[in-house]
């Protein structure tokens, strides 16, 4: 039987796994008002950190995801959930508006961050961009990941339960 | 966010050349500061507003001293003051 569309199925990531240390990073954090440098061994600190790599702002899937984060009432978790996609600082402050976002989104242009966590995700027809697969990480004090999960397809969107189990696990 | 948090934090506006002047004195100080980026449209700085009465940027938090303030001028005469020849605030 022929499908009419296409669902592409992404090659194996050698991703950071579940029980492996979270690699480091510090980039641009945006709130709804400002951004700052950030790392993530800061926030982890604080509480246990959900991170949400996204693709870039003004796509259908940053959007709907954002849109499930809010429904979801995340915020309400005693844990830190911020996203990561290559967009400006000026475009996550647009999101954060548009969508309503009750969470700060970190900035990274280069892309360095999905390739520390081994996620990127190279854009067929846009030369030159690459940004990451959809992914989740449920990092916790120590920096451990307790929790990942990888986009084996596009688009495919976050198991939000499997999510809050993890999160629910670690607060 | 940290215990490191250095204690000056400078409200600044992308390319604009009085927060880069402010920018220049704290540097030559030697001073430890922290930055956060607004954006261009003033109606949208109310994080400014909140901390100084105003919108304009440059704008700093010293948390040393407990002093708040705005104007490139006034920001570099006060670090002058405060941070220059050894003397301490």
């Amino acid at each position: 039987m022929a499908w009419d569309f296409e669902v592409v199925e992404f090659p194996p990531a050698d991703h950071v796994a579940e029980g492996e240390c979270a690699p480091d990073f510090e980039r641009p954090l945006v709130n709804d008002e400002y951004w700052e440098d950030a790392a993530l061994s800061d926030l982890v600190a604080e509480r246990p950190v959900v991170l949400l790599f996204h693709p870039m702002d003004g796509s259908f899937p940053a959007t709907y995801v954002w849109k499930q984060v809010r429904e979801r009432e995340w915020r309400d978790y005693d844990a830190t959930v911020v996203g990561v996609s290559i967009s400006t600082p000026y475009a996550h402050k647009d999101l954060i508006e548009e969508v309503g976002i009750d969470h700060k989104l970190f900035a990274d242009p280069g892309n360095g961050v999905a390739e520390q966590f081994g996620v990127v995700n190279d854009l067929d027809g846009m030369a030159g961009v690459s940004e990451p697969r959809p992914a989740a990480f449920v990092v916790d004090g120590d920096r451990t990941v307790r929790y990942a999960w990888v986009a084996g397809e596009w688009p495919e969107f976050p198991p939000y339960d499997e999510i809050e189990a993890a999160i629910e696990d670690l607060v | 966010m940290s215990d490191s948090d250095p204690p000056i934090t400078l409200y600044r506006l992308q390319a604009c050349p009085y927060c880069e002047r402010v920018v220049r004195t704290l540097r030559e100080h030697g001073i430890d500061y922290r930055s956060r980026f607004v954006e261009p449209m003033h109606s949208e700085r109310n994080a400014v507003k909140r901390l100084t009465g105003k919108r304009t940027v440059p704008a700093i938090v010293d948390e040393n001293t407990g002093v708040t303030m705005s104007e490139s001028a006034n920001i570099v005469d006060y670090v002058e003051r405060a941070y220059g020849d050894g003397e301490v605030a």
